[in-house]
């Protein structure tokens, strides 16, 4: 199924839960900040929810500045 | 320094003033070391989409650190809002310093989306430390909505040209009765010490350290200058004598 990742449109397996997906793409779900259809999900949640068709996902996390 | 002298911001009692960055080091691995050295208490981060497998600055960050994190990339409160919330759910803190910024050539702050932002989240229950050209309306603003300290720039961010804005700045730690931390442009120890001489109440520093040949040996200077600008500052300055000279030595009992 297509969602949209970061702005990308991208092909994902159906039905997996957010926690795959994020350790599917060799991140550390602890340092990653979530927010899937403009609701922000808390990071104890990503094994429970379940990406959608359509859903949009920004998938972010700290880096350098001042 | 007295031991009494701390920096309050937002309930939270700090014993260093100086306040630094993680953007723009040669190598993030030096940011442990540049810690130690500057025995700053408050870091600056900034929040970004990932890469896939980017590991992001958080490894390098020692965990007494007092995570800052900006809205850098916001160009309006709204956006500002929603890179804020995201920060408080990595789960670091509710501080967060407020950088709205659609001028792309000189990142000069929008005051008027600024207050905005600084107003809904105060309401939130966020520390909120925005970041101002020292314009005394704009930082009233501020404080009216809720702010914790005002983070007025020396200079545009990242130019390390000093306190440009210096009568400005003086104009806002004389009114404004919140902290008072001087943030962007400061380039050398020397810029530090004279904002702290001023009564500026602390100094946030990245460019000025990440840039340096030395950003350890940097840091450490950074910390002194600041220390040193404060104590001068607690101890109160000999007034400015205009004309003649005013001899330091006695004027009688000369050997003749």
């Amino acid at each position: 199924m297509r969602i949209i990742i970061n702005g990308e449109n991208e092909e994902i397996q159906e039905g997996i839960t957010l926690l795959e997906l994020i350790s599917g793409r060799g991140l550390d779900p602890r340092t990653v900040v979530a927010e899937l259809n403009r609701n922000i999900i808390a990071g104890e949640d990503f094994a429970a929810v379940r990406l959608n068709p359509d859903d949009s996902l920004e998938l972010l996390h700290f880096v350098g500045g001042g | 320094m007295q031991s009494s002298d701390k920096l309050v911001i937002g309930g939270v009692e700090l014993e260093s003033r100086l306040f630094i960055g993680t953007g723009k080091y040669p190598d993030d691995a030096l940011i442990p070391a540049v810690c130690e050295a500057s025995a700053s208490q408050v870091i600056t981060v900034a929040m970004r989409r990932v890469d896939k497998g980017g590991s992001g600055v958080m490894g390098h960050i020692p965990p007494s650190m007092r995570l800052l994190p900006n809205t850098s990339g916001a160009r309006s409160a709204e956006e500002a809002v929603r890179l804020a919330r995201l920060a408080r759910a990595a789960g670091c803190g509710n501080w967060i310093k407020i950088e709205v910024i659609s001028d792309t050539r000189y990142l000069l702050p929008d005051g008027y989306e600024t207050a905005k932002a600084t107003e809904i989240l105060a309401r939130e229950g966020f520390t909120v430390l925005p970041y101002i050209n020292p314009d005394l309306y704009v930082a009233r603003a501020c404080v009216d909505a809720g702010a914790a300290a005002v983070m007025p720039l020396g200079a545009p961010i990242g130019t390390n040209r000093g306190l440009r804005t210096k009568e400005m700045l003086a104009v806002l730690i004389e009114e404004i009765d919140l902290p008072v931390v001087v943030d962007a442009g400061i380039g050398r120890p020397s810029h530090a010490c004279e904002a702290m001489e001023m009564g500026a109440d602390a100094c946030l520093v990245n460019t000025g350290i990440a840039s340096s040949s030395d950003p350890v040996v940097m840091a450490g200077a950074f910390r002194r200058a600041v220390e040193a600008g404060r104590a001068a500052f607690l101890a109160g300055a000999g007034a400015v004598q205009t004309g003649k000279a005013i001899a330091s030595s006695p004027l009688t009992g000369f050997l003749r």
